[in-house]
C-alpha cells in the first residue's frame, strides 16, 4: 500500500502555457480543475488561494479559471481546505464539488463520505478529489522562520518556493535564489504530520506531485473510477502532454523510495507514542 | 422477502430534529422501511404505547431526571433492545440540554438532563446536531448487514460500526474542547479544517491552520471531534470507500 491503489500512472504537464507559467510543476491540478469546470464535471473547486498575507494560503471556492490561476503554486503551509467542504454546498450552492488537498485532507474527505457525522448532504456531492504528494507541512510561522531567518529573504519578495534535491529553495523577484538543506527545516515541521502514513494521497481520485517526473513535469496517479473518467476525458480533449512513467527519470523508483521512507519513519513515531510515558501512551488515531 | 431487522425510535428530551433528519432520507427512508427495517416503535408514526422487544433502538434526546416516565423508558429500552443507539448529540452527550437549569414553563422543576449513557450502557453513538440523514442511513444499512448479512458483510459492518461503538465507550461528555484535549494536545492536528466544516453552529474557525472554538457558541454535540480524521481513522474501511459507497448506493436503489 506504499503507493496506494491506482489504475494508471504517467508523467504529465498541462498543454496550456498560461497555466504552466505560474504552476509549481506540471500544472496538473489547475488544468484538471479548469477542464472539469468547463465541462460541468464540477461546479467549483476548493483550492488554496492567496490571502492578505504573503505566502499564507486561504481556502477559496474557485468557480472560474481566473480564480484557479490565482491559486497556482505550492505554499508549503496550512490551507485548511476541508473547512469549506460543507460551506461549498451551502453558501456557494455547489452540487458537484472539486477539492484539492494533502493526503491527510483526502483522508478527511473520504471519512466525511463514509462517516458524514457533521457533513449533512455532503457525501455524494464530492465530484473530484485531487490529492498532492506531501512529505510534511509547516505552520505559517515556520515558513516565516525558514524564509526570513534561514534563507534571509523577505516573504513578500519571494516569487516561488520549492522543495527538491534535498533542499528548500526560495526564489525572489530580483532573481536571487536562496537554498538551505532540508535538515534545517525538519524541526519546523508540523507535529501532526509525523503520524501520517500516506505520501502520495492514496485516497484521492487523482493524485499528483513533482517527485518521479522531470523538471516542469508531474507524476500523476489515476486511482478511482471517477478519476479515471475525468482523466481520460481531459487527455482526449488535449489538456495534457504525457510521457510513459517508465521512460522518464527518476521515475517511480524515487516515488516508492520517498513514500517508503515517510511511512517507515512515521510508523516509528506511532509505535513510540504507544510507550511515550511510563506505562502510558499517547493516542493512536488509526484504531 | 428477506427478514427485516426491527427498529424503534425512542423519544426523550429532544427536539425531534433527529427523527426529521432520519426522514430527510426521503425515498431512502421508504426503501429502508420497505426492505430492511420494520419500524416497531415511534412517537406519532407507530401506534404502540409501550417499548416493545426490538433489535435496534434509536434513542433521541437526553433523560430528564425529574420525569419518571423518561427514566423508566430509557431503562425499559435497555432491557428490550439488543442494540441501543444514542441518536444525536442530546442522547450521546447531552448537547444543548446540558445547559438547562429548570424554571421552564410549564414544568419549572425539570432542571436536570443527562445523556442516556449516564443511566444505561449504550452500544453506539451517532453524534451531531442533528445527526445527518446519510450517517443514520449508513448505520441502518450496516446494522442490517451485521444482523442479517453474509459472513463477509458482517465483517464489513463490524469494521464500519466499531469506531462508533468505541465513541460510546469513550464517555458521555463532548464539546469543542475535545479537539484541544485529544487532538491538538496529543500532537495530532494537521490543520485540515474538517472540524470547522462539521460544526453545525459555526463555533469553530481556523486560525493559522488550527481550530479555534468559540465556547459560548459550542452546544456540545460532539460532531467536530467525531468527524476529525485524527479522532479515529480505520484504514480497513476508508481504503474501501469506493466499494462501500457503491454498496450503499446499490442497496438504496
Amino acid at each position: 500500500m506504499v503507493l496506494g491503489n491506482y489504475k494508471s500512472v504517467v508523467a504529465a504537464r498541462s498543454a496550456d502555457k498560461e497555466i504552466l507559467k505560474g504552476a509549481q510543476d506540471g500544472g496538473i491540478v489547475t488544468q484538471l480543475f479548469a477542464y472539469a469546470l468547463e465541462e460541468g464535471i464540477i461546479d467549483g473547486a476548493i483550492v488554496a488561494g492567496p490571502s492578505d498575507e504573503p505566502w499564507k494560503p486561504e481556502p477559496v471556492v474557485a468557480t472560474t479559471k481566473a480564480e484557479l490561476l490565482a491559486a497556482r503554486g505550492t505554499k508549503y503551509n496550512l490551507s485548511p481546505n476541508v473547512a469549506l467542504l460543507k460551506e461549498a454546498t451551502r453558501s456557494y450552492g455547489l452540487d458537484k464539488v472539486g477539492i484539492v488537498g494533502t493526503p491527510c485532507q483526502m483522508q478527511a474527505v473520504r471519512k466525511a463520505q463514509l462517516y458524514p457525522i457533521g457533513m449533512r448532504d455532503v457525501p455524494d456531492k464530492i465530484a473530484l478529489a485531487i490529492g498532492i504528494f506531501c512529505m510534511e507541512n509547516f505552520s505559517y510561522q515556520s515558513i516565516e522562520a525558514i524564509v526570513e531567518d534561514h534563507c534571509n529573504q523577505k516573504l513578500e519578495s519571494v516569487t516561488k518556493m520549492d522543495i527538491g534535491k534535498g533542499k528548500f529553495w526560495a526564489y525572489t523577484e530580483r532573481g536571487a535564489v536562496s537554498q538551505i538543506p532540508l535538515k534545517i527545516t525538519h524541526k519546523y515541521e508540523q507535529p501532526g504530520c509525523h503520524v501520517c502514513l500516506d505520501y502520495v494521497s492514496n485516497l484521492a481520485d487523482v493524485s499528483t506531485g513533482s517527485v518521479g517526473a522531470p523538471d516542469g513535469w508531474s507524476t500523476v496517479f489515476v486511482r478511482t473510477a471517477v478519476g479515471d473518467d475525468v482523466w481520460a476525458k481531459a487527455i482526449a480533449a488535449g489538456c495534457f502532454e504525457t510521457k510513459d512513467i517508465a521512460d522518464v527519470k527518476p521515475g517511480l523508483d524515487l516515488v516508492t523510495k520517498l513514500a517508503t521512507e515517510k511511512i517507515t519513519k512515521n510508523q516509528k513515531t506511532l509505535d513510540a507514542r504507544a510507550t511515550f510515558g511510563v506505562g502510558k501512551g499517547l493516542r493512536n488515531p488509526y484504531l | 422477502m428477506v427478514e427485516k431487522i426491527t427498529v424503534g425510535h425512542v423519544h426523550l428530551s429532544g427536539c425531534t430534529g433527529c427523527l426529521v433528519s432520519f426522514a430527510d432520507n426521503y425515498e431512502g427512508l421508504f426503501k429502508i422501511l420497505d426492505n430492511y427495517a420494520e419500524l416497531v416503535y415511534a412517537l406519532t408514526l407507530v401506534d404502540v404505547r409501550h417499548v416493545p422487544e426490538m433489535d435496534v433502538a434509536l434513542v433521541e434526546g437526553s433523560v430528564c431526571l425529574q420525569d419518571k416516565s423518561s427514566v423508566d423508558e430509557i431503562k425499559e429500552t435497555r432491557e428490550k433492545a439488543k442494540v441501543v443507539v444514542a441518536l444525536g448529540g442530546c442522547a450521546a452527550y447531552g448537547n444543548i440540554t446540558r445547559f438547562a437549569r429548570g424554571g421552564q414553563w410549564n414544568q419549572p422543576q425539570m432542571e436536570s438532563y443527562v445523556p442516556i449513557g449516564e443511566l444505561i450502557d449504550v452500544d453506539l453513538y451517532i453524534p451531531g446536531c442533528a445527526p445527518t440523514p446519510q450517517q443514520i442511513r449508513n448505520v441502518a444499512i450496516m446494522a442490517y448487514l451485521l444482523l442479517k448479512g453474509t459472513d463477509e458483510q458482517k465483517e464489513l459492518a463490524t469494521a464500519y460500526l466499531k469506531p462508533l461503538m468505541d465513541l460510546a465507550k469513550r464517555g458521555d461528555e463532548a464539546c469543542g474542547c475535545d479537539l484541544m484535549y485529544d487532538v491538538i494536545n496529543q500532537g495530532l492536528c494537521m490543520g485540515c479544517g474538517t472540524c470547522a466544516a462539521a460544526c453545525p453552529v459555526r463555533a469553530i474557525t481556523i486560525e493559522y491552520g488550527k481550530p479555534n472554538v468559540d465556547r459560548d457558541l459550542c452546544i456540545k454535540c460532539g460532531a467536530c471531534y467525531a468527524q476529525c480524521p485524527r479522532s479515529f481513522f480505520n484504514f480497513d474501511v476508508m481504503n474501501e470507500f469506493e466499494g462501500i459507497t457503491e454498496l450503499i448506493k446499490g442497496v438504496m436503489e
